[in-house]
């Protein structure tokens, strides 16, 4: 019986159709979804903070009602990834206790700080567009409702990284003042945001086995090249100079060639050694906890609400 | 920590007036009405909705996939409930 079930699990992936929530599944192939669409949630959620901290201090009112709405998509994604992971049989209270606890991770690019308004440019134009880069693929992700919560989320994320890079252009095209701050973030952002396709394919390991899974479509290193061939141009055009001495063109290739990635920092952050981790760590716990009393309150309600209709009821017959 | 989770409620949305409701995923809530106002949220920010029904993810019968042969098989050898299974002289052009 397992045995046709496994193969049935393998036609599926063979020809490419969607595995669904009931459709029984290796145990292996569960917990790589578990691990990474939770990752993804996460992400999604912590990375509202970077930037929730500059909707008070935008420039404008035009600015920060578009800010308001980015990181308010960023919390549906979250939404949509966190329904995603509990058709896989897991409880949602217990996938954000894995991340308060920090025995989940999320993207690493979240433990820099926003350290004034071109970084709300740089992060929309760098950090969501490698985010698309990474996201794209996944619509065609083999589980059902993995695939349709990208295909959402791809829909929202172009606004983002438009409005990034038009952060990006008034202030490079600003005072010289603006422009050194353009080019500032630039310089901090760029590193980081190449980190987040992850580790070198030779370093690894699950790649092959989520690659043949058809969760992922690409490796780590093709999504970054696409990435830097795509970006490079869109530096020159802002007039700003990516931070990387040994970036050249390669005629031959027809791609860009990038400088070696400080892959000891990448590490460093991830576990745990980053300027912001603990402080995004805590600020999710406290939102958490200072929260505690409107979720019991809610529930207290609609019980009181649903007893009143119950003792209606009996009242009527 | 004390767990509370809200009940999961599958959300359907009429994208427009004359369309019919589509699943579109779930959401945590305390009780329907809440499940609507996040509905509204999480799934219609960008005028995605014209009607909302939510339904307690409880409530839902599914079919089992181990019973996929047995429900859906047998329509498999009934091709003339097709139109295309007729064959029709050329001189009828519409029928
Ligand atoms: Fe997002
Ligand atoms: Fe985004």
């Amino acid at each position: 019986m397992e045995m046709d079930l496994l193969h049935r699990f393998e036609a599926y992936i063979a020809s490419d159709k969607k595995i669904e929530p009931k459709d029984w599944m290796p145990d292996a192939y569960r917990k790589t979804l578990i691990r990474q669409i939770s990752q993804h949630a996460h992400s999604e959620i912590v990375g509202m903070l970077p930037e929730g901290s500059w909707i008070s201090r935008a420039p404008s009112l035009k600015r920060k009602a578009i800010l308001m709405a980015k990181v308010q998509d960023e919390a549906g994604h979250g939404l949509y990834l966190y329904s995603a992971c509990e058709t896989l049989g897991v409880q949602r209270d217990d996938t954000i206790e894995d991340l308060h606890s920090g025995k989940a991770k999320y993207s690493s690019i979240f433990n820099y700080p926003t350290l004034n308004w071109a970084d709300i440019g740089a992060i929309g134009w760098l950090v969501d567009g490698a985010a698309i880069m990474n996201q794209v693929p996944l619509c065609k992700c083999s589980y059902g409702p993995y695939a349709r919560a990208m295909v959402r989320v791809c829909k929202e994320e172009s606004f983002h990284q438009r409005q990034g890079f038009q952060i990006m252009m008034t202030m490079a095209g600003g005072t010289e003042e603006q422009k050194e701050m353009a080019q500032d973030a630039l310089n901090r952002w760029w590193w980081p945001s190449l980190m987040m396709f992850g580790p070198p394919d030779d370093d690894s390991p699950n790649s092959a086995q989520s690659m043949a899974w058809n969760i992922k479509r690409f490796t780590n290193d093709e999504l970054r090249q696409k990435f830097v061939d795509l970006t490079v141009p869109q530096a020159e055009l802002l007039g700003l100079t990516v931070p990387d001495p040994n970036l050249r063109w390669n005629e031959e290739t027809g791609h860009y060639e990038i400088g070696e990635i400080d892959w000891s920092e990448f590490k460093r952050v991830i576990s745990g050694d980053g300027p912001c981790n603990k402080e995004r760590i805590e600020t999710r716990r406290k939102a958490w906890d200072d929260g505690a009393w409107v979720r019991e309150a809610a529930v207290a309600h609609s019980q009181k609400r649903a007893d009143r209709r119950a003792s209606t009821d009996t009242a009527a017959a | 920590m004390e767990k509370k989770n809200w009940p999961l409620w599958e959300i359907f949305i009429r994208s427009r007036q004359g369309l019919s409701h589509r699943h579109v995923g779930s959401l945590h809530a305390a009780d329907a009405a809440m499940a609507v106002e996040n509905a509204r949220d999480v799934y219609t920010r960008r005028q995605e909705g014209a009607s909302i029904w939510v339904v307690p993810a409880s409530a839902i019968t599914a079919s089992s996939p181990d019973e996929k042969s047995v429900l859906f098989d047998p329509a498999d050898d009934k091709v003339y409930r097709h139109p295309t299974f007729y064959d029709l002289p050329d001189e009828i052009k519409h029928m």
